[in-house]
């Protein structure tokens, strides 16, 4: 059997700053960002108070009242994207339920709705034996984060195979990367596949006061998150969600869709070594990049652009652009490498998706987005990182990487499927 | 459309060590031998004072000394759910006769299911927060909390350095975990440690049980979890599960493999209609797909590990899915769960470990408790003793909260 | 606040973090490096919170960063604890 071909068909999105697909693009061409002072909490006793949060009203975004009660805004954000990703791709009404399938990555499951649950349970902490009869009844439905996953299903009306991946950080790219698998061994013609995660309160917050890995330029939010720069001091944390359509090549083409990019490529590695650290050389990164573009049957040289996890950790920046150097070789001085979150945070098991909506943007649209905040170079980063400023030109291939917590780093490739010369030469390459 | 035949390689992923804690048994050999014969492993929960609430009953892991196993750095990092991880791991390595320094660590991988975190560990730090102050919040929640934890630390424990995966569907989860092992065998990885455990028996864990409604009230160990009875009212909620260590044939027989428990030769996943939908839920579907998948007829499946789930709206549709599919009793089925409670994301990787032993012992555990089966006509239940007969292949069923199947068969192997 | 003493630094470090398998922390460990006893960066950032919450001072992020052995730890904390009068 020929190797089955997965394309992207549709996308949504519900990033920091206004919601929806165009709002996001528009903020991250422009180089403006959405970190600000968290106003999801007081966040006065906090060591970092900023976040990238969505500008995101449930009803609004159509959500029915059911939906919203059931739901974290987790869950909100997903449902949200999940329909702008339908109609986006208007799924042909031919398509079997069954041959639909859902993947969602997420991180930290349905954080708000747990800590504020019990909050409430156990009397504002004072109880260990906490007090059942006031839980919600859809108390339940939170702690176990699979509940996404069952709300994409039942907004998109998959009934194919559905799960969510949680492997931290990485979770929005692996899940992808699921959906891809689903297709290409052939368990689905069509998979919504995304993330979500909704993280900015304050458990997590206090997570990452604890590690001292947020940003602490309380003074200035909207320039705190400096990937690659001198001065970085930190991630700001984000949070939304973005869904595709992920389609076989053949059906979408028989039915006329219109098509973002292929995924071509997908591969993960763990570090093996620490839950959060990262080693200076760059190894493991480097590794899914490797094994990524082996499987893409790329040179360094075929790749346009490359949509960096930059979470603007002094740690992360300086492993990641040693990977890229390791991976890529010299052709990493001449990669354009950008990192989004510059502009909207670490979203955590979400941020993987929002960054491929980015790259498959890049793709459609031949833009690469900057690095916002970007004014001061550090010696142990020394790559072109797109300071400021997005840059028009031809994008035919892109790397998206990420990495997380629990030591999991993973790429993904995609490609435009435009009969450009550049699009020609690589698959005279991969022939 | 290209129908439901999967193009997934060539691979031929088979079981070659089994590690279990559980309520019966803290090693394979424990909870077999509770298992086979009958012998619940339920009572009223003892972690904590549970008489204010309306659940008392569960299959809680007894005598289980984590300190004993693992290291005191790696204790204090850790919800039990990973210690419950880390021991049966050791267990399947061991019983695998792996020397793990034979491989390259990119040639291994990690794929744990998990459903509620590490909800004890996060109970602790949430207190911290509220009572003290977000200074209070230690620095390992960040690591002991989310799902991705255990397979993190087994990562690391053991070098395993390839395609890790967490999956989260919950009970379904334990065999979407073999289903992404084999994906990743197919892909070119060696050897995948796969499996779940989960842990939500804390205070806070079982509130947020509790809240689903499913289950069963009352303190009498053997009259709270019934599925397929009349007299079924719910489920009982377990902790612990089930670790493998899962490679290709071929590769386990050129290594000079001490036993092979059997080979997965099907699986498949699907999610239930929207309430309402008035579409027929989706396991017989998952059935069907998993049988096809192996080459197998109903005929020649042995027995049937159900899901049980012990509410009567699902155990009805379990019923008559397995109806569907074999016909009137037509393949025995058993639902060794009702010794354990269900375990959640630790629940069908028991119960592919309690299926590998009954195809090597040839032998069907029993289902306990089982006063007045309701689909007698339907279901050839076995109950309360071990049914001897010979098992090749076995087919075993997991249905998740929110609408998620998934089903695997499991053949043994000459 | 009472100044902290090795016994004490130690006990926060069994209590925060156990101890890796081969370490012996009841020797002389002032002077050695928190990565040779086994303590990772995650250790010393768990056992600094717990120093900030029972001796209640603040140690900032450049600080951390020098506080490579339990010895350092003492002179850091024992420094500040000192009544300013």
């Amino acid at each position: 059997m020929s190797e089955r071909r997965v394309v992207m068909t549709g996308m949504g999105v519900v990033a920091p700053g206004d919601p929806g697909r165009e709002a996001f693009w528009d903020l991250v061409s422009s180089g403006r960002t959405a970190t600000r002072t968290i106003s999801l909490f007081d966040p006065a006793p906090f060591r970092s108070r900023i976040g990238a949060e969505c500008v995101f009203d449930p009803e609004r975004a159509g959500l029915s009242y059911q939906e919203i009660r059931r739901t974290d805004r987790a869950g909100q954000f997903a449902l949200a994207a999940t329909r702008e990703a339908v109609a986006d791709a208007g799924i042909d009404p031919g398509v079997s339920p069954h041959r639909i399938g859902v993947s969602v990555g997420n991180g930290v499951g349905n954080a708000i709705s747990m800590e504020q649950e019990y909050r409430v349970v156990s009397d504002n902490g004072r109880a260990w034996l906490v007090d059942h009869r006031y839980a919600t009844p859809h108390l339940y439905s939170y702690v176990m984060s699979s509940s996404l996953a069952t709300e994409v299903a039942w907004a998109s009306g998959a009934e194919g195979p559905a799960t969510v991946i949680s492997t931290g950080c990485c979770a929005g790219i692996d899940a992808v990367g699921y959906g891809f698998d689903l297709i290409q061994e052939g368990s689905a013609d069509v998979v919504l596949a995304g993330a979500a995660d909704a993280p900015i309160y304050p458990i997590t917050v206090a997570c990452f006061d604890t590690l001292r890995a947020s940003s602490t330029s309380n003074d200035d939010p909207e320039r705190a998150c400096r990937p690659f720069d001198r001065r970085r001091n930190g991630l700001v944390l984000g949070e939304g969600s973005a869904v595709f359509v992920l389609e076989e090549y053949e059906h979408a083409v028989q039915r006329n869709a219109r098509i973002y990019c292929e995924v071509i490529a997908y591969a993960a590695r763990a570090n093996g070594y620490h839950m959060t650290g990262l080693k200076e050389d760059g190894r493991e990164m480097g590794e899914a990049i490797i094994a990524a573009m082996a499987q893409a049957k790329l040179n360094p040289d075929d790749l346009d652009y490359v949509n960096a996890h930059g979470s603007g950790t002094r740690q992360n920046d300086r492993h990641e652009t040693a990977a890229y150097k390791r991976s890529l070789g010299e052709y990493a001085y001449r990669l354009p490498i950008s990192s989004i979150k510059s502009m909207v945070g670490h979203s955590l098991g979400a941020i993987g998706s929002i960054e491929i909506g980015a790259s498959a943007l890049a793709i459609d649209r031949n833009v690469v987005p900057p690095t916002a905040n970007y004014t001061e170079a550090d010696p142990e980063c020394d790559l072109d990182y797109v300071p400021l400023t997005a840059r028009e030109q031809p994008v035919d291939t892109v790397l998206s990487v990420g990495s997380g917590f629990g030591g999991f780093q993973s790429a993904i490739v995609l490609a435009s499927i435009r009969d450009t010369a550049r699009g020609a030469h690589r698959r005279r390459v991969a022939a | 459309m290209s129908g439901d035949v999967t193009n997934r390689g060539r691979v031929r992923p088979v079981i070659t060590g089994l590690g279990a804690i559980a309520p019966t048994g803290n090693d394979v050999a424990a909870h077999w031998a509770s298992a086979r014969n009958g012998k619940s492993a339920l009572g009223v929960i003892s972690r904590f004072d549970s008489s204010g609430y309306p659940v008392r009953v569960a299959g809680e892991v007894r005598d289980f000394i984590a300190a004993d196993h693992v290291p005191s750095r790696l204790l204090r990092e850790t919800d039990p759910m990973t210690h419950f991880a880390l021991v049966a791991t050791r267990q399947a390595l061991n019983d695998a006769g792996v020397n793990l320094a034979d491989y390259s660590d990119l040639d291994l991988a990690v794929i744990t299911a998990n459903s509620s975190g590490g909800v004890e560990f996060g109970q602790q730090e949430l207190q911290k927060l509220y009572q003290e102050g977000p200074h209070a919040v230690g620095a390992y929640m960040s690591i002991a909390w989310f799902y991705a934890a255990t397979t993190g630390q087994l990562s690391i424990r053991y070098g395993m350095r390839g395609p890790c995966g967490v999956i989260v569907s919950e009970q379904a989860g334990g065999l979407d975990a073999l289903g992404q092992a084999r994906r990743v065998l197919a892909r070119g990885t060696r050897m995948v440690l796969a499996g779940g455990t989960d842990a939500s028996l804390s205070p806070y864990g079982l509130v947020c049980q509790l809240a689903n409604g499913l289950l069963a009230d009352g303190d009498q160990p053997d009259r709270v979890y019934l599925p397929f009875d009349s007299g079924a009212h719910g489920y009982v909620p377990g902790e612990g599960g089930a670790m493998f260590t899962v490679e290709d044939l071929s590769m386990a027989r050129a290594r000079g493999v001490p036993r092979i428990h059997g080979e997965l030769v099907g699986y498949a996943a699907t999610v239930d209609p929207r309430p309402g939908s008035g579409s027929e839920p989706g396991l017989r579907r998952a059935i069907e797909v998993a049988l096809r998948d192996a080459g197998v007829t109903p005929g020649q499946v042995d027995v049937v590990f159900a899901d049980g789930a012990g509410v009567p709206a699902r155990d009805r549709q379990e019923a008559a899915a397995i109806n569907a599919v074999f016909g009137s009793r037509g393949v025995p089925v058993t639902v060794p769960k009702t010794m354990t409670g269900r375990l959640y994301a630790g629940g069908a990787p028991l119960d592919v470990v309690t299926a590998l032993l009954a195809i090597r012992d040839g032998e069907i555990p029993p289902t306990v408790n089982i006063a007045d089966p309701t689909y007698a006509a339907e279901l050839d239940l076995v109950r309360d003793r071990p049914r001897p007969a010979p098992v090749r292949t076995v087919l075993v069923l997991a249905r998740g909260f929110g609408g998620f199947n998934a089903a695997v068969v499991l053949t043994a192997v000459d | 606040m009472s100044e902290l003493t090795m016994d004490s630094l130690k006990a926060i470090m069994l209590r925060c973090s156990g101890v890796e398998e081969g370490v012996d922390l009841g020797g002389d460990i002032a002077g050695q490096e928190f990565r040779d006893l086994g303590y990772d960066s995650l250790a010393v950032l768990e056992m600094t919170s717990q120093i900030q919450r029972e001796y209640q001072l603040e140690i900032p992020d450049e600080a951390i960063e020098e506080l490579n052995s339990p010895g350092d730890v003492l002179r850091y904390v024992n420094d500040r604890l000192t009544p300013a009068a």
